[in-house]
């Protein structure tokens, strides 16, 4: 099919879905940072002092980037599905099935904007929490690299997400019985060392271990698995969704019927 | 080079229920600068056709192409061509008319294009909505910004589908008269509409669809002409002597009947005068498009 990446119409949709958030960013940016400094406060003070991950790092601190990286991924994955579905379901969408744009432009778009509001909940979080236990940055460009791919490859799977729902609870089953088990079993809380052997060996196949371990890193200088392993499941994993993504765009699966 | 042409279209649905067949070997061109209408029953396969047309639906065999462009193989420019008006009543609710107006320009790589967005508002008399949220706007309101959604980028064909669907008198000279003027600059139309007045009043040419095969195709001129028939229009409270009764269209109190020479009207009122059926507002005039209409789906039985 002939279609030309246009620069300015995929920069209009990525306008247009940065805009669509933050038009209402006390519930998509403002909500999720407070979930994440409820987090900290309930299990920073119920743990804090009984547990220490790392040598020298108190558990509030040990927290604090597994928080920011879990709000970063949850917010990819919600911008892009909840777009997607929303638009499905009004019917607006049609006014982008009319245009020229290729499928590159529409994930170039729906996951530039899903990057962006990741990472701008990120920073919220980050901004509120690092008040509560002392971090410094050992590493900082792991805590980049790992933030930005991890949001990229949610943005993925929130717009193959987006694709396949036909209503509003099939993202939030996905969001629920997907999203949420994998960030949870991913070491957000807990470093997966302290897990049983069965645990510790099912957590090495989840891809958002390696995400939470990667930005970790960039924290403490100290992780389970060598941030260069991190780096390459997660840029494969996030190739093989992209991939995914993109091949579903171009046929219009759901889009066109 | 036609503005439109459709190849052999069929579109097959394959449904719990069994294949649909939507589109049957649709096949007709629309030149440049025409206003072609497209009519037929709810379920004929206007919308399906338009939607082909517009990428938003994939023909099961056939070809469709605008300013010969396919419109698979070669979508991006296909689109850039086509201006569409859908049916539905969707709006965006995050943003104002201007947004939304700006949004779509870019999609199609037009940017800093306010002079143009400035003048389909005033146009489409949305001037003092520019900067109201979408929820804001009331049902013709909101259809206005689909026309000037559809205008935005400026596209030689437009697609009309079913545009003054519930939508009242103002709204539909105005636009009328605003798409008649696009027409009249080259800009070639394709209408879907039940309005068959508005049809017949603005469209050079006619396609008729019924069950997703094309039944007539046509000047509207010349489908009037073929017709040939003189309509009887009377209005009357009481039931219509048996042997009427098949010859008669009944809307409510309105019976038309259909008489081919001067002769048969007056058979057909000497059978009225037998009958004692009184007769009110009697007029007798040439047959319409609405009759042309009734006349070929009716010989053509799904």
């Amino acid at each position: 099919m002939r279609g030309t990446f246009s620069l300015a119409g995929a920069g209009t949709l990525f306008h247009k879905e940065v805009l669509r958030f933050w038009k209402v960013s006390v519930q998509t940016v403002g909500a999720p940072v407070l979930t994440a400094v409820l987090y900290l406060m309930i299990f920073g003070h119920v743990l804090e002092g009984r547990v220490e991950v790392f040598p020298g790092v108190s558990y509030t601190s040990f927290l604090v980037p597994g928080l920011v990286m879990m709000s970063v991924l949850q917010n990819a994955f919600a911008n892009s599905s909840s777009s997607l579905i929303q638009s499905k379901v009004t019917g607006n969408l049609v006014f982008l099935l009319v245009t020229p744009l290729s499928h590159w432009a529409w994930f170039a778009a729906y996951v530039g904007a899903a990057v962006v509001r990741g990472l701008a909940v990120g920073a919220g979080v980050f901004a509120v929490t690092m008040w509560f236990a002392p971090l410094h940055l050992a590493e900082p460009w792991w805590i980049v690299v790992f933030a930005v791919l991890g949001a990229g490859m949610l943005g993925t799977l929130g717009l193959v997400a987006g694709l396949w729902a036909e209503k509003f609870d099939q993202t939030a089953a996905f969001q629920n019985f997907v999203i949420m088990p994998m960030t949870f079993l991913s070491g957000v809380f807990y470093s997966v060392k302290s897990l049983p052997a069965v645990w510790q060996t099912l957590s090495h196949l989840n891809p958002f271990f390696y995400m939470i371990d990667g930005f970790r890193r960039g924290f403490f200088g100290a992780s389970d698995t060598s941030p260069w392993v991190s780096l390459a499941v997660v840029a494969l994993a996030f190739a093989a969704v992209a991939a995914l993504a993109l091949r579903l765009l171009a046929v219009g699966y759901k889009l066109r019927a | 080079m036609p503005a439109v042409r459709f190849e052999q279209v069929s579109k097959i649905y394959r449904g719990s229920r069994g294949p649909f067949k939507a589109l049957d070997e649709v096949g007709f061109e629309i030149g440049p600068g025409e206003f072609f209408g497209l009519l037929g029953p709810n379920g004929a396969g206007k919308t399906t056709l338009i939607s082909v047309l517009a990428g938003l639906v994939r023909a099961s065999s056939g070809r469709v192409s605008v300013l010969g462009h396919d419109v698979v193989s070669d979508y991006a420019a296909a689109r850039r061509s086509l201006g569409i008006v859908p049916q539905e009543l969707v709006f965006d609710p995050f943003f104002s008319v201007r947004e939304t107006l700006r949004i779509q320009s870019g999609y199609f790589g037009v940017r800093n294009n306010d002079a143009w967005i400035d003048e389909l508002l005033a146009e489409l008399g949305l001037s003092d909505k520019a900067n109201a949220n979408m929820r804001q706007l009331s049902g013709g309101m909101k259809r206005r910004v689909l026309v000037a959604q559809a205008l935005v980028h400026r596209p030689p064909v437009i697609v009309l589908d079913e545009p003054t669907a519930g939508v009242d008198v103002e709204l539909r000279q105005t636009l009328w008269q605003f798409v008649a003027r696009l027409n009249k600059q080259g800009h070639t139309v394709l209408l879907t509409t039940h309005y068959l007045e508005e049809a017949e009043a603005l469209c050079g040419r006619i396609a008729m669809l019924k069950a997703g095969r094309v039944v007539a195709l046509d000047k509207t001129s010349a489908l009037l002409s073929g017709m040939a028939s003189t309509m009887l229009r009377f209005k009357t409270d009481q039931p219509l002597p048996a042997a009427l009764a098949p010859l008669a269209r009944v809307t409510g109190r309105i019976v038309q009947m259909k008489a081919h020479d001067a002769a048969e009207v007056e058979q057909l009122l000497a059978a009225l005068r037998e009958g004692s059926v009184q007769v009110e507002d009697l007029e007798i005039g040439r047959a319409d498009l609405e009759d042309v209409f009734i006349d070929i789906m009716q010989a053509h039985p799904a």
